[in-house]
């Protein structure tokens, strides 16, 4: 497709996210979208680009605490609601239970999917949907690991969740 | 990306004079398919309104006692909502068949009825492609088409609507609900999506301008004897190759009522109620499942890499018809 | 006394960052009046540039600069400036925007500098191109005739004894077949990046994706005519690479060339798409020929591989010596031919040649068996070999056959009914299937650096590279245990080109060659530490010999004699000295190990459930048995194992670069349709690290574990679908289209 005319003045907004508790100014274009606005203009690079394409879940951040791509957003859809990524989620000084299961159980290799896994997991623990082992195979393949850690990030959540049937 | 501004509409009206302010301008509402189109350039708006906070957001009774899926809630608030697990199982399982929990959280109803094909050649625009770039030509054709079209296809375009929520749809028949700004109208879910012909290009039956604002479900859902099988080059988080809506009213060992819709195998969810009709007032067994897969596949046309296709819907059909009735 | 941390299951050491998002990657990095690249790939796979028009382009808001082939500034002009540390022997590397010719699809021809990234991404949009289109060759399976010798080859091939047509007589079972796989993309999943912070005085600091800083910041000192000194690369952490990040990808020279030009600081990413643009997996063709007597014995092997390369390198790879070096076999006669095509030269991938020929031979052997009516087990054992048969010369170590017994144990192979499609589960047909890993074990030069400080802490350094490896990790342990330090009180730092030298890591040779210099630096260390512990006058060590003296609790001790003991620090302090440092370069023992052969083995088992129906597969059970001699650290070695058996998985039954010859493009090049297996594609799987002790393979006696993981794995998951089906399908991946 060739390109359209452009409309009008493109200029950016100045918008406010809520990220993690705390209220972030910044000025954006309307075509920024929510992944790059964190990694860019916020120096958020904890949620990872993976694809870009929302193929991969590397992005995953909590919007009102439900796991979505931040790759696939737009920054000035997001204000008023509560954004949450993985630097909203411990420190290592002050490590989540689930970020220290992961540790326990090496569920991640070359860390770049662990993020977006961490984010992915927190969502689905509080979708209280899962009842097996299976489930949570099912419901954490949103998110992929190129270094195959799969089933260490199962036992990790499982750490986590406990009850677990197989 | 290319450029464009950016509305978020209030209401309604709102959104029909945003719209209007272009002859390229989209609305926007989970963003997961047109953003991801946007980034390869495919889709290339010069103006989007933000619908996200029009009232279309309920899952609610309608008069008839069927239920009306709200065009804004996602894929899944509808899969997992309590009405929709209960009386539509059938669409809770497609649902959760497609995509990711990720993606499902933040993908519409409205939005999955108009996510575009998964073409590679529609995808990459350094490759032909008459839905994209009318006149172009098919790089399908005579390319890799292991994941197209068996069904309804023409010398356009054999791509396929990748959705599985709308196979679902298709077997249960639904109708979706639509407003614009010549007013509201109700489309059957058969007539809204089109076979390509010689205008790939439109997707839809939509006109300019309309929005879908809900898809109301039939009062009876097929909840005791259905299953959706989605069969696809991994265990999840893949586009099928093949799946199968199906759903069955048994009454004193008898088909009642059945439905039988197909995805990943055409343009639209693919329903032939030749097919069912036949099995109606039938007793529920192997043999007439298998005629009726026959009677579907009787006028699929593989291109070579999707030639299996034929084999596995027939097979798929028979297999999910046998699952909903031991369900 | 504390725990001896090496064979223990010490959690990465790195993981607080990784968990937290604290580690930063190659572009993740911010510096004041950054600029962002975006790079335009050509949309066709031969011909010319005939007229690129920017102008559209450049009038874009925050547009700053577009380089092409038309004004790139003056690089190196020989070949050889271009040939990185991982570059084929024999051809012409890629040189960015190097003419106007287009050698393959996705090359990038332009690079858009824009204020933002979005700025630049959509300036690349405007950038127009015209090609003039000439005649690609892109079609593997039709040029198999097209074949040469490579000009010069990693891996030269051997063979030895008759050929298999004069020694396979009537009387003997003989097996001829075919093997094929398609392209494979690596696909880590951090996209290459490449982030330059140009400094006044003209040199740059560069945070690469890379396995090797020192490749790259060699690579661009050459290409770039800039002196070594000037550049300094970092990869502190990377996100997965496998191979990917062996040699300098482009968007590296993109980001320091336009650094350079306009002397601020740049950032370049490559795109998804563009990861699909380079390197990969050969696609490579297999025939093999077996004949064995009645008794199961082999007496002849045959192999011949035909792999794709590109127009410019011969990329070679060791795929048919694995036939003469797995089984006892008197004759094997090899080959291997390449096919050039018009794409970029193929890369290392996770177990090179390994994943490829070894797949070919464990399926044959499997189908060998059928012909013998004897169990694919018991045929591997009739065949095993004891010695290596080129040089005739015994292995450093070899417990291939407890990987069988414990391996094949743990799986219950004994209770395998043999006959196809003879197990069932519900519906789903159930299938075994077992084969042989092998991976040679190289070990290669390292230095490496200690430094004890007045605080007890120790720094252990050398600019290797841990992409997931583990590397932080066992460096830790190493040098906590060689120093009797507790972990937490040592630091290991990796990828920084101002460390201590360091080869690319790769071809698990990482592991072992690291150690082994730590463990040179550490015994550097503890020599001056006696050293000085001597000096003074009532010394206590006077007339300690360095093997005497133990190192435990922050401590030295007088072995045997505990309570004569000095606390390391006190060493320091008496010597008035804040840091004490040891370096080490650690070379290989040649004329040791050249008298043995060595190699990593492993026996893989897997399970399988097939809808015979639908087609659909689905591994349901796996048990690896790894010999990798000493195991340094079993919890993330058990990870590079999984990480390996997902990657056979993968191979097996999902991943396809799709090439359509209509236009010499790979079709598939995201990752929602180049499948990789997710979550719900990999079951529990066992590993079991049966005791070798090696004493040969370096002073470490550790093996790698990198590619181990992935070698036979394809093939055990394939003879268990022959298992399942009766069904032998001889193309990877195995799609449910293959077996309806």
């Amino acid at each position: 497709m060739e390109q359209a005319t452009l409309l009008g003045t493109h200029e950016s907004t100045a918008i406010k996210l809520s990220i993690n508790g705390k209220d972030h100014s910044l000025n954006v274009e309307p075509w920024v979208v929510l992944l790059d606005a964190l990694r860019e203009y916020l120096s958020l690079t904890g949620t990872k680009k993976g694809c870009d394409h929302g193929q991969c879940g590397a992005c995953t951040v909590l919007i009102n605490g439900k796991r979505i791509n931040s790759c696939l957003t737009l920054a000035v859809m997001h204000e008023g609601d509560e954004i949450t990524t993985i630097e909203g989620i411990g420190s290592s000084d002050n490590l989540h239970p689930l970020q220290q299961a992961f540790i326990d159980h090496d569920a991640f290799q070359c860390g770049y999917c662990t993020p977006g896994q961490i984010c992915s997991a927190i969502g689905l623990l509080s979708e209280n949907k899962v009842k097996t082992t299976a489930d949570i195979r099912e419901l954490m393949s949103g998110n992929l690991c190129r270094c195959g850690a799969y089933q260490n990030i199962v036992a990790a959540i499982k750490q986590v969740k406990g009850n677990i049937a197989e | 990306m290319n450029r464009f501004t950016f509305n978020k509409a209030g209401n309604i009206a709102d959104a029909f004079s945003s719209q209007q302010q272009s002859d390229f301008s989209k609305f926007i509402a989970g963003g997961t398919n047109l953003l991801d189109l946007m980034k390869e350039n495919v889709e290339r708006p010069d103006h989007l309104t933000d619908i996200n906070a029009l009232p279309f957001q309920e899952i609610g009774m309608n008069e008839d006692g069927g239920l009306r899926l709200g065009a804004l809630v996602t894929n899944a608030d509808t899969a997992y909502h309590p009405e929709v697990e209960k009386r539509y199982p059938l669409i809770s399982h497609a649902i959760l068949a497609g995509a990711s929990p990720q993606l499902r959280n933040k993908a519409t109803n409205g939005g999955n009825l108009l996510q575009r094909t998964r073409c590679y050649y529609f995808y990459d625009t350094a490759l032909p492609c008459n839905k994209r770039k009318p006149g172009s030509g098919c790089g399908a054709l005579q390319g890799f088409n292991r994941i197209h079209a068996i069904f309804g296809t023409s010398d356009h375009c054999i791509a396929t609507h990748p959705s599985d929520f709308c196979v679902a749809l298709a077997a249960l028949g639904a109708r979706v609900n639509v407003t614009g700004p010549s007013g509201e109208r109700t489309i059957e879910f058969e007539d809204f999506h089109r076979l390509p012909e010689d205008t790939p290009e439109k997707d839809t039956n939509l006109h300019p301008g309309e929005l879908v604002t809900s898809i109301d479900l039939p009062e009876y859902g097929f909840h005791e004897n259905y299953k959706y099988l989605k069969i696809r080059d991994r265990a999840s988080y893949a586009f099928a190759l093949v799946s199968v809506a199906a759903g069955l009213k048994i009454n004193d060992g008898k088909i009642e009522d059945v439905r039988i819709a197909l995805g990943g195998v055409a343009h639209k969810p693919w329903r032939n109620k030749e097919a069912e009709n036949m099995l109606k007032g039938t007793t529920p067994e192997k043999s007439a499942f298998e005629q009726a897969a026959d009677l579907i596949l009787k006028d699929a046309r593989g291109f070579g890499h999707n030639d299996f296709k034929i084999i596995l819907a027939k097979r798929a059909i028979v297999k999910t018809l046998s699952e909903a009735l031991n369900s | 006394m504390q725990d001896n941390p090496i064979g223990k299951p010490l959690s990465r050491v790195d993981g607080p960052l990784k968990v937290t998002g604290e580690a930063k990657y190659a572009a993740e990095y911010h510096f004041p009046g950054m600029v962002y690249g975006y790079i335009v790939s050509s949309k066709i796979a031969k011909g010319k540039i005939q007229f690129i028009d920017t102008a559209k382009a450049m009038e874009a808001e925050g547009v700053i600069a577009i380089y092409s082939h038309e004004n790139v500034p003056k690089l190196a002009r020989l070949d050889l400036s271009y040939k990185d540390h991982d570059a084929p022997l024999s051809g012409k590397p890629f040189r960015p925007f190097y003419t106007d010719k287009i050698l393959f699809s996705q090359q990038p021809v332009a690079l858009v500098i824009a204020e933002t990234f979005e700025q630049a991404r959509y300036a690349a949009s405007l950038v127009q191109i015209r090609y003039l289109v000439a005649k690609h060759t892109t079609n593997f399976e039709e040029n198999l005739g097209n074949s040469h010798k490579p000009s010069l080859n990693r891996f030269p091939i051997k063979s030895r004894g008759k050929k298999a047509d004069k020694i396979i007589s009537e009387g003997d079972v003989r097996l001829d077949t075919e093997y094929l796989h398609m392209y494979e993309h690596h696909n880590p999943m951090e996209m290459h990046a490449t982030t330059v912070q140009y400094h006044d005085d003209g040199s740059l600091t560069v945070y690469d994706k890379t396995q090797g800083v020192l490749n790259s910041r060699n690579y661009l000192a050459d290409v770039f005519k800039l002196s070594k000194k000037k550049i300094r690369v970092l990869s502190p952490f990377v996100g997965g690479a496998f191979g990917s990040g062996l040699r300098p990808q482009y968007q590296a020279f993109m980001a320091v060339m336009a650094a350079l030009q306009l002397k601020r600081p740049v950032k370049v990413s490559l795109t998804r798409q563009q990861m699909f643009s380079f390197g990969h997996r050969p696609a490579t063709h297999q025939r093999l020929t077996l004949g064995a007597s009645p008794n199961a014995q082999l007496k002849a092997i045959k192999h011949v591989a035909i792999a794709e390369t590109s127009q410019l390198e011969d990329y070679t790879e060791n795929v048919v010596n694995w036939s003469g070096t797995l089984y006892q076999c008197n004759n094997v006669e090899t080959n291997y031919r390449l096919v050039p095509l018009d794409i970029y030269t193929p890369l290392d991938m996770r177990a090179p040649g390994g994943a490829t020929g070894v797949h070919a031979l464990e399926c044959a052997m499997d189908e060998l068996a059928y012909k013998l009516n004897i169990d694919p087990l018991e045929l591997r054992l009739i065949n095993y070999a004891e010695r290596f048969q080129d040089g005739d010369i015994p292995f450093s170590s070899k417990e291939l056959k407890e990987c069988y017994r414990q391996g094949a144990e743990k799986f219950g192979w004994s209770r395998r009914n043999p006959e196809p499609r003879s197990m069932k589960d519900d519906n789903q047909l159930v299938g075994w299937g077992m084969a042989t890993g092998i991976w040679e074990a190289f070990h290669v030069p390292v230095r490496a650096h200690v430094k004890l400080s007045i605080d007890g802490k120790l720094s252990v350094s050398t600019a290797t590279s841990d992409f997931g490896t583990g590397t932080y990790t066992i460096m830790t342990q190493t040098a906590a245990q060689l120093m009797g330090l507790p972990v937490t009180d040592v630091e290991a730092k990796l990828g920084d080109t101002n460390l201590a030298w360091a080869p690319l890591s790769g071809g698990s040779f990482t592991a072992g060659s690291v150690t082994s210099a730590i463990k040179a630096a550490c015994d550097g260390l503890k020599k001056k530490l006696l050293k000085l512990a001597k000096k003074a006058s009532n010394s206590p060590f006077k007339k300690l010999k360095p093997e005497q003296a133990e190192f435990n609790d922050g401590y030295m001790y007088v072995t045997g004699n505990p309570e004569i003991r000095i606390k390391l620090t006190d060493i320091l302090q008496s010597e008035k000295t804040n840091t004490l440092e040891a370096k080490a370069f650690s070379l290989p023992n040649v004329l040791k190990q050249r008298k043995y052969a060595r190699y990593t083995h492993s026996a893989v088992f897997v399970e399988v459930k097939v809808d015979e129906d639908l087609g659909t597969v689905h591994v349901s059970r796996v048990v690896s048995a790894v010999a990798a001699g000493k195991i340094l650290n079993p919890k993330t070695a058990h990870s590079q194992i999984i990480g390996g058996l997902v990657w056979g998985i993968g191979m097996a039954l999902h991943e396809d670069s799709v090439m359509d010859n209509q236009f010499g493009r790979f079709v598939n090049h995201n990752l929602a349709e180049y499948h990789i297996p997710v979550n719900a594609d990999i079951p529990e799987m066992d590993v079991i690290f049966v005791n070798e002790h090696d004493d040969i393979v370096n002073p470490m006696g550790v093996k790698g574990l990198g590619e181990i993981g992935v070698v036979g794995t394809a093939a055990a998951v394939a003879n268990a679908i022959f298992h399942a089906t009766g069904k032998r399908v001889k193309k990877l991946p195995i799609t449910l289209d293959t077996l309806l």
